[in-house]
């Protein structure tokens, strides 16, 4: 039976840190052994929904030859259902860039980037302030490192970490084959520390409060804590900072409105909860991962049409490069309107599922390969409702 | 030199004629004139030494890298899940009758462009849109019209 | 080495080599779509996928890295499921209407199909759902979207090989495609017309435009004269679509063939490359001796070749400013179809309304070349029609004629005759090399000093070659050239020419005279030669190519009977009035994007 943990709101990533300069002075006076033996001990794994464990990513960066290395905070942030980060700069974007400023020292890095979606460039002027007054901190603490904010323009695909160095070169955002992985082959072909918002702000966190704290929180298989942005159907949707290993059956007691008939875990690229499954599911690496979209839907909503949704999203925002992607979602759009206007046959879902699993097989990268999860949760649990 | 010639001479001389500001050379233009055209496309090849279907297949791939022409106001309807349980078709509808305009199209007076778009990460507020970069959220139809109003007012 | 296990099989590779590599290494077939020999890695079509011990998805055999100790399987369940499911996605996208495509039977995606037998179309048609318009715009290429893949072959070749990039990947999505500038006409964007991207597209999508009905027609015509001239290139080719492994030379069997068909008169390209020379030869000698003698600083060096017409169109869109250093001399296509209703027409008594004059090119570009405006010397269109290498296989084999078995035959005379200096035209460096072997003898009187005029450093594949010959004890006329040393340069693949010409531009070289053709490995490689054309074939006609020069009994150009014949009887002299009029031409500046 796995670890669970009941569901407890925690108070870290937001958190006004009153001596900024201390901390981060003080983090970048520990040897970088030492602050990537932390991150390992605390079992952070990256925050944008893929898990790997940020340790992991930081040693393997600092580990290549290379005359050069780049940090570059991923705030491409354009799942479905995610506005965590979207807050995380506008409240406490020094923690950022702290995290970056650690991360730059460990790998040695002398330039980072933040890669901020065009959606929140209302957040620019602001964020730029704030990183003039980090950057003469950075001065006065005799670290020779410089961000520079970019902006995306409207594409979702660029969240992918590969996509989002193409982008960053003035290129289509359409990812690269792997391996090489950006711990070798990264922005500018260099070595290449990609995180997300959040995952920079725990990193720094770990560095000031220590691994253990980190640990205590969570399960084995996740540890800590995580942003959820939740929204749908919810009397109180925001952004909320909880211990990860709840059950979604605790989370739905907490977020539901007592009519709740499924939750969309993970965006429209993470999987569609039915209610009969609340109670098995734990939130987390081990159960249903996310990057902290929380979607809830109750029974009044039609899953025909947030399938359709989704589809649509997923049709036109795949780069459009590799085969399985770009046909299959024009395929499962067009096939479960087939469908629901009788042209197809109920059993041609089933090819369609059979297709979705070739996807999940074949495609170049996660978009392609994740259309599957929504997809199968939403079909296999709510059939009738693709029909009738 | 034309007006185009010489906003792309500004902006390739502010980021530099390297590849890796594309982007924000791009995006320069979008700032200034909503969309690029022909002329901005071909200037910005030149200037970076690149071919104009490059430049093109780089900024269509891109939601805000409008290459048709687009009004002064660009009015972006968040489609996704939330906005749209919460009630964006009656937005889309509202602005729609406000404009007289379809979706996808631009007031003759070129003033507005009314668009669909994908997540804008506001779902905790939706229904939400973007006009030009600002974000509006927890939209109801009397909210949209006092934005278009005054949209209107001070132009 | 790399050690790995494909199939149950072990087998060993140089690091850095793909699965793909290594599976082909123990001759165990990976479909492919994406992929292509002369490109950069795409990764995107996904057909050759392949299932490794230990990872969650397949992987792309193409795109992969052999690692030590993988362990490969390539024909599992969920191989063939999803192999069979992104052949039947590609068809859903693609206009199958295959009986009616000019690439019936000669498709890659139409053969994998058939591989697959994927009958019943599973998925929607999604072509049905778009409005595809054909763009037929261009002399040369034909661009048809409702039977792109988007495997981006073609776009890699613009980009990679020619730096053009006439043609990208736009919009996303669903609306992904491969387009021009705008979607613009292929004839109103910077396209050279090379052909390299047919040459590489898997579909129809990308095709010549064929003049197989045209030609046909002229020669069931009893009150036209059809006269077909044939490229050097076009007789090492030729074999590979009939039958012939790469490198067959089938000069006498595709004379036989032409006659069979029932061209008029078989003449050769080969003769007024010859004559190139002539003209190329002492135009170049001419400017040297304005510039170097005369001290006239009007004079434009270095010079380029002219006769590829891919390189003439990239070099009017991209370097405009060096249209006067590119040599007056059109090319030999164009000379012949001057010549054919002229010098021929009146020889041969024939009024020159009724000649049809035909070429056969490895050459897509030379549909463009044969249409410019200005090649009209003649008073008519000296050139009706240019067919490609391919289009003159399909005719043969619409003409049922069993090539392999065909009994050799020769040109007819009268524009006819050639040397090996005509037929190295067909490789890069070959244009230069008969050019010096005519230039340095007719200044110093004395053969070019390379063993057996085989003048290495100018041959082989390298993109930009340079070459130097010092001129020692010239002949009274060249004395002026005494210890000048000739400097030379040789690019093929517009990436390199456009390098090459940068480095002229940026004042970094100083060259005399430059040799530059469109297509990677020049005419050999030429976008109207056989599919498939990669290295590995542009070596086999490259030898074949440089056999049938040493074959041939004459080898420089002003040793040609016909050529020294045509200046007493016609043209005068080289350079002279008739040939200014019919032999010479000049460039128009195009818009650069």
């Amino acid at each position: 039976m796995a670890e669970k943990k009941q569901l407890k709101r925690v108070d870290i990533i937001f958190t006004e840190e009153c001596n900024f300069k201390q901390v981060l002075s003080e983090a970048l006076q520990r040897s970088d052994d030492e602050i990537i033996q932390s991150l390992l001990d605390s079992g952070l794994r990256g925050r944008g929904g893929a898990g790997f464990p940020t340790g992991m990513k930081w040693k393997f960066t600092a580990q290549e030859e290379a005359d050069e290395r780049f940090i570059i905070c991923n705030a491409d942030e354009g799942e479905p259902g995610t506005f965590k980060d979207r807050e995380i700069l506008f409240k406490v974007p020094y923690k950022v860039f702290g995290g970056m400023a650690v991360g730059a020292k460990v790998i040695g890095a002398k330039e980072g980037y933040i890669y901020l979606r065009g959606e929140y460039k209302f957040l620019l002027d602001d964020l730029q302030k704030q990183l003039d007054d980090f950057h003469k901190l950075l001065d006065e603490l005799g670290l020779d490192f410089r961000i520079h904010i970019v902006t995306g323009a409207g594409a979702y695909i660029c969240g992918e970490e590969s996509a989002l160095f193409e982008s960053m070169e003035g290129k289509r955002g359409e990812p690269r084959n792997k391996p090489p992985y950006p711990t070798i082959n990264g922005y500018k072909g260099k070595p290449t520390v990609i995180n997300n918002v959040e995952t920079l702000v725990y990193a720094l966190t770990i560095c000031r409060l220590g691994a253990e704290r980190f640990k205590s929180l969570g399960t084995n298989d996740s540890r800590g804590s995580k942003v959820f942005s939740i929204s749908g159907d919810t009397p109180i949707p925001g952004i909320y900072e909880l211990e990860l290993g709840m059950t979604l059956e605790n989370f739905v007691e907490e977020f539901g409105d007592g009519d709740t008939k499924s939750v969309q875990v993970g965006g429209a690229a993470g999987f569609c909860v039915p209610r009969k499954d609340f109670k098995d599911t734990i939130i987390g690496f081990e159960g249903v991962p996310t990057g902290g979209s929380m979607m809830l839907f109750n029974s009044s909503r039609s899953m025909y049409n947030v399938i359709h949704n989704y589809l649509e999203f997923f049709e036109e925002e795949s780069c459009g490069q590799c085969t399985p992607c770009r046909v299959g979602c024009q395929q499962l759009l067009l096939g479960v309107e087939a469908v629901k206007r009788g042209d197809k046959p109920i059993s041609y879902l089933d090819e369609l599922l059979k297709l979705t699993e070739t996807m999940k097989l074949t495609a170049k990268c996660g978009l392609g390969q994740s259309v599957a999860n929504s997809f199968a949760s939403i079909v296999d649990n709510f059939k009738e409702e693709m029909i009738y | 030199m034309s007006n185009t010639q010489q906003m792309v001479k500004e902006l390739v001389d502010k980021h530099g004629n390297d590849r890796t500001n594309l982007m924000a050379i791009l995006q320069g233009v979008i700032d200034r004139e909503r969309s690029l055209n022909d002329e901005a496309i071909t200037e910005i090849a030149r200037e970076m030494d690149l071919s104009a279907a490059q430049v093109y297949g780089t900024a269509s791939f891109y939601t805000f890298l409008d290459t048709q022409p687009r009004g002064e106001y660009v009015i972006r309807v968040c489609r996704t899940i939330t906005c749209d349980m919460k009630g964006k078709r009656e937005i889309l509808h509202m602005l729609e009758n406000l404009l007289k305009v379809n979706v996808g199209e631009t007031t003759p007076d070129k003033k507005f462009t009314l668009l669909e778009t994908n997540c804008l990460g506001w779902c905790h507020k939706g229904p939400a849109m973007l006009i030009n970069d600002k974000a509006y959220t927890e939209l109801t139809v009397e909210k949209v019209k006092d934005i278009i109003t005054e949209i209107k007012h001070n132009s | 080495m790399i050690n790995l296990n494909i199939d149950g099989i072990d087998v060993s590779v140089e690091e850095g080599k793909t699965v793909l590599d290594a599976a082909k290494k123990i001759n165990v077939k990976i479909p492919t779509l994406c992929f292509h020999e002369d490109l950069c890695i795409a990764g995107n079509c996904r057909v050759c996928v392949v299932e490794q011990e230990g990872a969650k998805g397949l992987i792309a055999s193409c795109a992969m890295p052999a690692h030590e100790g993988m362990k490969i399987n390539t024909n599992t369940l969920k191989v063939r499921r999803s192999r069979k499911h992104i052949i039947e996605l590609l068809l859903s996208e693609h206009n199958a209407d295959c009986t009616k495509c000019y690439k019936n039977g000669s498709c890659e995606l139409q053969e994998l199909a058939n591989e697959y037998r994927t009958g019943n179309q599973v998925f929607l048609d999604l072509v049905q759902e778009k409005n595809y318009t054909i763009d037929q715009s261009s002399p040369s290429i034909m661009k048809d979207d409702s039977k792109c893949i988007r495997c981006q072959r073609c776009v890699r070749t613009c980009e990679q090989l020619q730096a053009v990039s006439a043609l990208a990947v736009a919009n996303k999505g669903g609306e992904m495609k491969i387009s021009s500038f705008f979607d613009k006409p292929l004839h109103e964007v910077v396209c050279t017309n090379c052909g390299q991207c047919i040459n590489r597209c898997p579909t129809g999508a990308l095709i010549e435009v064929n003049n197989i009905e045209d030609v046909w027609d002229a020669i069931y015509d009893e009150n036209k004269h059809v006269v077909i001239q044939t490229a050097p290139a076009v007789r090492i080719g030729l074999g590979e679509e009939l039958g012939f492994n790469p490198g067959a030379r089938v000069t006498g069997k595709m004379v036989a063939a032409l006659k069979r068909l029932g061209f008029n008169s078989v003449l050769d390209t080969q003769f007024t490359a010859d004559l190139t020379i002539m003209e190329e030869g002492t135009e170049l000698l001419t400017r040297l001796k304005k510039a170097l003698v005369d001290g006239d600083k009007s004079v434009h060096l270095p010079m380029t070749t002219s006769c590829s017409p891919g390189w003439v169109k990239f070099i009017e869109h991209t370097f405009p400013e060096f249209l006067d250093n590119v040599s007056t001399c059109k090319s030999p296509q164009q000379m012949f179809g001057a010549l054919a209703k002229t010098y021929y027409a009146q020889k041969r008594n024939l009024d020159p309304k009724d000649i049809v004059s035909v070429s056969v090119m490895p050459c897509t570009a030379k549909k463009f070349e044969a249409d410019r405006p200005e090649m009209t010397d003649s008073g008519y269109k000296d050139v009706d029609y240019a067919i490609t290498t391919r289009e003159l296989a399909i005719m043969i084999k619409q003409a049922g004629l069993d090539f392999m078995e065909l009994e050799d035959n020769e040109f007819d005379s009268l524009m006819g005759d050639s040397t090996g200096a005509a037929t190295i035209f067909g490789a890069t460096g070959g244009v230069m090399e008969a050019a010096l072997r005519t230039a340095y003898e007719l200044v110093t009187g004395r053969e070019v000093p390379f063993e057996n005029l085989n003048i290495q450093p100018v041959r082989g594949f390298a993109g930009v070659r340079e070459a130097s010959i010092k001129i020692e004890d010239p002949v009274d006329d060249w004395k002026f050239l005494d210890g000048v040393e000739l400097r030379c340069a040789v690019a093929h693949g517009l990436r390199n020419a456009k390098e090459l010409m940068t480095s002229v531009k940026n004042g970094k070289s100083n060259y005399h005279f430059i040799e530059i053709m469109a297509c990677p490995g020049g005419c050999l490689g030429g976008g109207g030669q056989p599919i498939p054309t990669n290295q590995e074939i542009r070596d086999k006609r490259a030898a074949a190519i440089y056999e049938e020069d040493m074959s041939l009994p004459i080898r420089k150009s002003h040793e040609n009977p016909e050529i020294i014949h045509i200046y007493n009887d016609f043209l005068g002299e080289p350079l002279g009035h008739k040939s200014h009029e019919l032999l010479h031409t000049k460039y128009v500046k195009r818009e650069r994007y």
